[in-house]
């Protein structure tokens, strides 16, 4: 089976940050793939890529059988209405309610009654438990219930995939709980295809079916949970489990603590 | 030394970048406004917080630039006995200048700065993105119509800043400092031309219009997302627009009334 989203050889610098030397990932339809890392390597930076909000310095992003940097405004707009994005901060429209910002994909691309909009967007909202909220304004939402939220509006043109920028942070245990379960029934009842970024490790594992792990911009492991729990590699057995000592060092590279102390000792 | 010129060929680049960023959202903005011929509700959503929420401010402002002018041209004229030509000392200076130099300024302090922030919030906040991918255009949805409703605002406010002003000046001229109320209409009607002095005046308050939105629009769509930056944008489109209003004023003023 050919994968819905093909990525090869991609190369992507911000500055003279190299966040993306050559990784290979390949996306297959109808599964839930997350791509987990620690923080700062560009786990959503590969989403804004596969979406074509950013361009590669080099390689190919290829959604659908097309690429995505190589196709016209139009195309590309064409082709992001068959993507879903749920983004980090939930990216809702302030100025109006809550119904309004789900219904507001529908109201853009089709001429549907108003009935069938309001049906169609109660549906979703009850789906993330949030019906009731449909009054309230952006600014009077939690984090989570606004990420719920934007959850509900990134399934409402039914799309082919959705794409999950930490979509577990900030949420209490029990929306966390339904959340979790939520994105799986999602994916396998309309056959969608979703992609997970996330460092929440006992939540991802929960629901993936294939995780990638990216460190230093590289693919460093991939597998399904269950073969990445048992690797042998011990950066992933750090990052896993969590470990503060291993191949990757909690404190960012430069200069030694003691040689820090010592200059500014001598600079009095 | 090295430095200095290290520093003033990184700020050349950066202008240039920037200049060069400014005219492709133009473009942009521009292949934006065929689209609004199907969706003119949105243009009219924004005309009424462009234009309508400044009415207040121009109301104001233009009242007392004309209550000003009433009593320094009367103090002036009065002097040759010229007190009755107030109207069209009054109708001239506001129609020509004040108006539209005026209204631009106050139009880019109320308006231009709430169209930066608010752009700029919305780049910030992810919303210009989320957008985005959703398949909205945001220079179709969101930039064009801010546009156009600048473009429409600015001319209307700057006429009712200068209907306001003459009424101001009448006021002082005529209800304080007794100038004949028929010789200061009269003689305003009568030297005051059409295409001389109104229409250019609208012209002038267009191509403001025009410069300020485009300035603020952009200002807001290019700036840093975050709370600094955003700050430092909406600065800049008040200053930027107050240097292009008035350089720009003195070349169509020029090119008007300069007999060049």
């Amino acid at each position: 089976m050919a994968p819905l989203i093909k990525i090869r050889d991609l190369h992507f610098n911000r500055g003279d940050k190299v966040i993306f030397n050559g990784i290979d990932i390949d996306i297959y339809q109808g599964k839930v793939t997350a791509i987990m890392g620690p923080s700062g390597t560009g786990k959503t930076t590969l989403l804004k890529l596969i979406g074509g909000q950013l361009k590669p310095d080099s390689g190919t992003v290829e959604v659908d059988g097309q690429n995505v940097h190589k196709l016209s405004h139009s195309k590309l707009y064409e082709l992001r209405k068959r993507m879903g994005m749920l983004f980090q901060s939930g990216a809702l429209l302030t100025d109006i309610n809550v119904f309004e910002n789900v219904a507001f994909p529908l109201r853009e691309h089709t001429k549907f009654p108003e009935s069938m909009i309001r049906d169609l967007v109660l549906m979703k909202l009850q789906a993330v438990g949030l019906r009731n909220a449909r009054d309230m304004m952006p600014a009077e939402l939690s984090g989570g219930m606004a990420r719920r939220v934007a959850l509900a509006r990134a399934v409402t043109l039914d799309p082919m995939m959705i794409m999950y920028d930490e979509p577990f942070t900030g949420q209490d245990p029990i929306s966390m709980g339904t959340l979790v379960n939520l994105i799986r029934r999602l994916n396998d009842a309309m056959g969608l295809t979703s992609i997970i970024v996330s460092h929440d490790v006992a939540e991802t594992t929960q629901i993936a079916d294939e995780i990638y792990l990216l460190s230093g911009g590289k693919v460093i492991e991939k597998g399904t949970p269950e073969t990445l729990k048992t690797s042998g590699s011990e950066w992933v057995k750090q990052f896993l489990q969590g470990l503060p000592d291993g191949p990757v060092p909690f404190h960012y590279p430069g200069n030694d603590f003691s040689k820090d102390l010592l200059n500014a000792e001598e600079q009095r | 030394m090295i430095e200095f010129l290290r520093s003033l060929g990184r700020w050349g680049l950066n202008t240039f970048q920037r200049l060069g960023r400014g005219h492709m959202f133009l473009v942009q903005m521009m292949a934006g406004m065929p689209s609004l011929t199907f969706r003119f509700s949105l243009v009219i959503q924004q005309l009424f917080y462009v234009g309508v929420l400044s009415v207040l401010i121009i109301l104001i402002s233009g009242l007392f630039v004309g209550m000003v002018l009433g009593l320094q041209g009367y103090n002036t004229l009065v002097d040759f006995g010229a007190e009755e030509s107030l109207g069209v000392l009054v109708s001239l200076s506001l129609v020509r200048e004040l108006g539209p130099v005026v209204t631009a300024l106050l139009f880019a302090g109320r308006a231009g700065s709430a169209l930066t922030a608010e752009i700029g919030l919305m780049k910030s906040t992810e919303q210009l993105s989320g957008m985005e991918m959703m398949a909205v255009d945001p220079m179709k949805r969101i930039i064009a119509p801010r546009f156009l409703a600048g473009l429409i605002s600015m001319p209307l406010l700057a006429a009712i800043f200068s209907a306001v002003g003459i009424f101001g000046a009448f006021l002082i001229g005529h209800g304080l400092l007794g100038v004949d109320d028929g010789a200061f209409w009269s003689q305003m009607q009568a030297k005051t031309d059409w295409y001389e002095d109104i229409l250019n005046g609208v012209i002038k308050s267009i191509v403001f219009g025009f410069v300020v939105t485009w300035i603020a629009l952009f200002e807001g769509y290019d700036a840093t997302p975050t709370s600094e930056g955003v700050g430092r944008a909406t600065t800049r489109t008040v200053v930027h627009s107050a240097f292009a209003i008035l350089g720009l004023d003195f070349v169509l003023t020029a090119l008007m009334f300069g007999d060049i």
